[in-house]
């Protein structure tokens, strides 16, 4: 698992990196999908099945190409050069490193109450148990959230017609 | 062997190149996926903690599912903006939209 | 009577200041009427001073020691207290008497010389407010009231000499006039400042107990030379001894009865007064008494050598005065009250004619100025004729007229402290020697130049035919007439053999009985018909003729007519030395000050305009900023100490 756990690491982190260093907003596109499959493995390794297999039909079916069609809907002409950086890049740069050495001190400066206890064979038995008694209300409001989300897309990406 | 802190170190790495996609680019699609990054990262993380510290419980996995949902519905209703941003004003350089000063 | 005017002597002032303000609110309208309060509030005020004047001397020496004072307090608080009152001793009871007895001469005189002026109610209410201050001054009991007095004498100055303020030269003068005593009033001040500083009070009699013993209030002889000679600034000023006299001769623009009265019998001598009343002070450092007479001795030669060719009848009589103040302050400097004074009285009364009889003159001559267009006004104007002939007597110290005396009485003194009398004493005898060789020379000189004057004016033949002359009206006449009369007089009261005379009342210290020193007398005389006969011999009988004495000694006369050019080189200092360190204050003023003031708010500025970057507008700047922050915080709260202080300053924390 160790090994397993590097190469995927090492994947996703790349691919991530690649993506916001990337000037074609397409080739960040796909980048962006290679994360997602990484963030998949990554949690197969924590023993969460049913959630790396959402995370790949979602994220990746959806998500990514919801991005995409967004991509071609606003992009006209050369893909080169259409995802530049900003005048304060550096700045956010260093801003980001910052904050990955403050996250990794205290990471490891941190006692962390690991319970040695073997994991759940079966997750999605679980997560369905758990869904429909003690968390319905967030499925509920999600599901609400859903369609309020979809309404208000369609709502606020309507042409606006022209009075003449 | 790999432990919770390898985890940890993982996600909040992945947070913060997320957090500097959205950051440092102009185009505002490249934001977005800095966005998506950086909730993927999130998850992680809650699925770490529920697979090391209650390992019998799944709430981590549940809020994950949440997180997902949410985040989808967010990628919606946020292209929906970028389209009819981009159809009023002609551009989606991020650089472009600064009426948040006087 | 005499004990209600004794006690009741703040009446004399008062009096002319009433007539004052009633001409001006109420009577200004009516001319008549107010000539009429003036001259009676002046009259009655003379009439008291006599009264005052009849009581001093029938009290004998005692008021000499234990002057009568009645104060009271105005205001006191810690350190300081000022009072305001009279006090009547022989000194200011002698001046009581001359300014009320010219006063009311010159009023009397405006009644013929201004007449038909359309501002003839001011004139008066004006004289009425000079009388009222120049009285004030003579009876002040301590200096604060003498300059508050002072000041507003120069005041009555200025408002007279620029009476005629639509002349453009009478406004000048004017202005001169008071700033160039302005320039003496501040070392006045300053003197003033630094007796009450040191001693604690300015009572006269009060300082006179303790000055002489000036080392109890730390001073030194040299600290008080130099308090002395700062306050005697002021009568430099006032007195129109050199430097500052340059007011005197162009303060002749005002109206001959001012000139009469201000500039030659009263306001003038303010100067010499308080030099006199704070005599004690001069005598404790004998340095600065020398330093007076030096001043008082040049003055009069160098007066006595402007008025030699002067061309304007009052311009050399104002040199004249300026020559005669000299005169008194070198009898200050030669530690005498008496003579001074005496001097000062007698001057009073005859320049007091002078001014009056060359007003006489002018208002014949319809105010033609030049003598050289007189002659022969002897026939026409026989008063004015035999009175300015008593006048110029008087003045060039022939006996028995009334400036013999008295300025015998000023250069005995003056031998007395030199080395050539045998018995002085003190280490400035050399110098009175030098001081009294001055002083005989200007004898001399006076007489010349004002017989030449004399002859000039009114002997000879009439130069210019164009004019017709007449004798004066009766109140014009009748002044002459009576100072004329106290010019033959006046001098007999300090007779030297005089038991209780002049001498014993008005005195400094103990009395003298005074003597004839007939080789003093001797070489006066001499020296005074030297003057008279040489301006004989040039002007009545044309021997020599005066213009070819004025090529032979060309730079003199040159220097001599151009007042030795003083005016021309206070004009260069004031436009270059003083506009020019007005100009670079005003420099600095602007540049820098103003720069540090503009540059706060240009600076103001510019941080904003730097600070303004951060607003971008861009939400991911706003962004990153948030960011920024909690790395920021977050390395406060992990290397700091974390208290409770500490993290309440971040803000939070209950």
């Amino acid at each position: 698992m160790n090994f397993m756990f590097w190469v995927i690491a090492v994947i996703t982190l790349g691919s991530a990196l690649m993506m916001v260093l990337d000037k074609n907003i397409f080739h960040s596109a796909l980048y962006m999908i290679v994360t997602f499959l990484g963030v998949a493995g990554i949690y197969v390794l924590l023993q969460a099945d049913f959630l790396a297999a959402v995370q790949v039909l979602v994220y990746g079916g959806a998500i990514a190409v919801f991005i995409v069609f967004g991509i071609m809907l606003i992009q006209r002409g050369n893909m080169k050069q259409t995802n530049l950086f900003s005048k304060s890049a550096a700045l956010a740069g260093l801003v980001s490193l910052g904050l990955i050495v403050i996250n990794v001190v205290m990471v490891l400066k941190t006692e962390w109450p690991i319970s040695g206890a073997a994991p759940p064979e079966d997750t999605v038995n679980q997560i369905a148990e758990l869904m429909f008694t003690k968390m319905v209300i967030p499925f509920e409001v999600a599901a609400i959230l859903l369609l309020v989300a979809l309404l208000g897309a369609v709502i606020i990406a309507k042409e606006v017609k022209k009075t003449s | 062997m790999i432990g919770l802190e390898h985890f940890l170190i993982f996600s909040g790495t992945l947070f913060c190149i997320g957090l500097f996609g959205a950051l440092a680019k102009r185009n505002v699609i490249a934001i977005l996926m800095g966005l998506e990054i950086m909730l993927n990262s999130v998850n992680i993380n809650l699925v770490a903690f529920s697979r090391y510290v209650t390992t019998g419980d799944l709430t981590g996995h549940v809020f994950a599912i949440f997180v997902v949902a949410v985040a989808a519905a967010e990628v919606a209703v946020g292209l929906a903006l970028i389209v009819s941003i981009y159809r009023s004003r002609m551009s989606v350089n991020a650089e472009d939209f600064d009426w948040l000063k006087w | 009577m005499i004990e209600f005017a004794l006690n009741n002597a703040w009446l004399i002032p008062l009096l002319p200041a009433l007539a004052f303000v009633l001409i001006g609110l109420v009577f200004k309208p009516l001319p008549k009427v107010s000539a009429f309060v003036g001259i009676v509030s002046i009259l009655t005020s003379f009439v008291l001073a006599v009264s005052v004047g009849i009581g001093v001397i029938s009290k004998g020496g005692e008021l000499v020691e234990h002057p009568l004072k009645q104060v009271v307090t105005w205001f006191s608080m810690n350190g300081l207290t000022i009072e305001v009152g009279v006090q009547i001793d022989p000194t200011s009871a002698m001046m009581l008497f001359v300014v009320t007895l010219v006063s009311a001469l010159v009023n009397i005189y405006s009644l013929g010389y201004m007449r038909g002026d359309p501002g003839f109610a001011r004139f008066y209410a004006y004289l009425a407010l000079f009388a009222a201050s120049m009285l004030t001054l003579v009876i002040s009991p301590n200096l604060l009231q003498m300059f508050v007095a002072w000041e507003l004498v120069g005041l009555c100055s200025y408002l007279l000499i620029g009476f005629w303020f639509f002349k453009y030269s009478a406004r000048e003068a004017a202005k001169k006039a008071f700033i160039t005593t302005r320039t003496g009033d501040f070392g006045l001040l300053l003197g003033i400042l630094l007796l009450q500083v040191n001693f604690g009070t300015l009572d006269l009699m009060t300082l006179a107990e303790r000055i002489p013993n000036f080392t109890e209030y730390g001073l030194t002889a040299g600290v008080l030379t130099l308090i002395a000679s700062i306050l005697f600034l002021g009568p430099i000023g006032k007195s129109g001894q050199f430097p500052l006299h340059v007011w005197l001769p162009d303060a002749m623009e005002g109206p001959t009865p001012v000139s009469a009265l201000i500039h030659a019998a009263t306001m003038v001598v303010a100067g010499v007064y308080l030099t006199g009343r704070t005599l004690i002070l001069f005598q404790t450092v004998p340095g600065a008494m020398a330093f007076v007479a030096v001043m008082g001795a040049f003055t009069a030669l160098f007066a006595a050598t402007i008025a030699f060719t002067q061309t304007e009848m009052k311009k050399i009589l104002a040199y004249s005065t300026v020559s005669q103040l000299g005169y008194m302050m070198l009898a200050l400097g030669a530690g005498s009250l008496s003579a001074s004074m005496f001097h000062l009285m007698t001057h009073a009364f005859f320049k007091a004619l002078m001014f009056l009889g060359a007003g006489s003159v002018l208002h014949a001559m319809s105010n033609e100025a030049d003598i050289w267009k007189y002659g022969g006004l002897k026939k026409k104007m026989p008063i004015t004729y035999w009175t300015f002939l008593i006048g110029c007597l008087a003045i060039s110290g022939i006996f028995p007229f009334a400036g013999f005396f008295s300025k015998d009485l000023i250069l005995e003194v003056v031998w007395a402290q030199s080395s050539l009398s045998g018995h002085a004493h003190g280490p400035f005898q050399g110098l009175y020697s030098l001081l009294f060789i001055v002083g005989a020379l200007t004898a001399m000189m006076t007489a010349f130049y004002m017989f030449r004057m004399f002859f000039l004016t009114f002997h000879g033949e009439p130069r210019d035919k164009s004019f017709h002359p007449h004798e004066s009206p009766f109140p014009m006449a009748m002044p002459l007439v009576v100072l004329g009369f106290l010019s033959v007089v006046g001098g007999w009261v300090g007779w030297p053999t005089l038991h209780e005379g002049f001498s014993y009342f008005v005195r400094f210290g103990e009395y003298e009985q005074g003597h004839w020193n007939f080789l003093l007398v001797g070489i006066s005389t001499v020296l005074a018909l030297v003057g008279i006969g040489g301006a004989a011999y040039i002007y009545l009988l044309n021997k020599v003729s005066h213009e070819a004495l004025a090529k032979r000694f060309a730079l003199l006369y040159k220097l001599s007519f151009n007042k030795f050019y003083i005016d021309e080189i206070y004009l260069w200092i004031i436009h270059n030395i003083i506009d020019g360190l007005g100009r670079v204050l005003w420099w600095f003023d602007v540049t820098i000050v103003d720069g540090i003031i503009d540059g706060f708010g240009k600076s103001a500025q510019y941080m904003g305009s730097l600070l303004r970057r951060v607003q971008t507008g861009k939400l991911q700047d706003y962004a990153l900023v948030l960011f920024a922050g909690v790395i920021i915080l977050v390395l406060i709260l992990g290397l700091t100490d974390t208290n409770t202080a500490h993290l309440s300053l971040l803000g939070g924390v209950r």
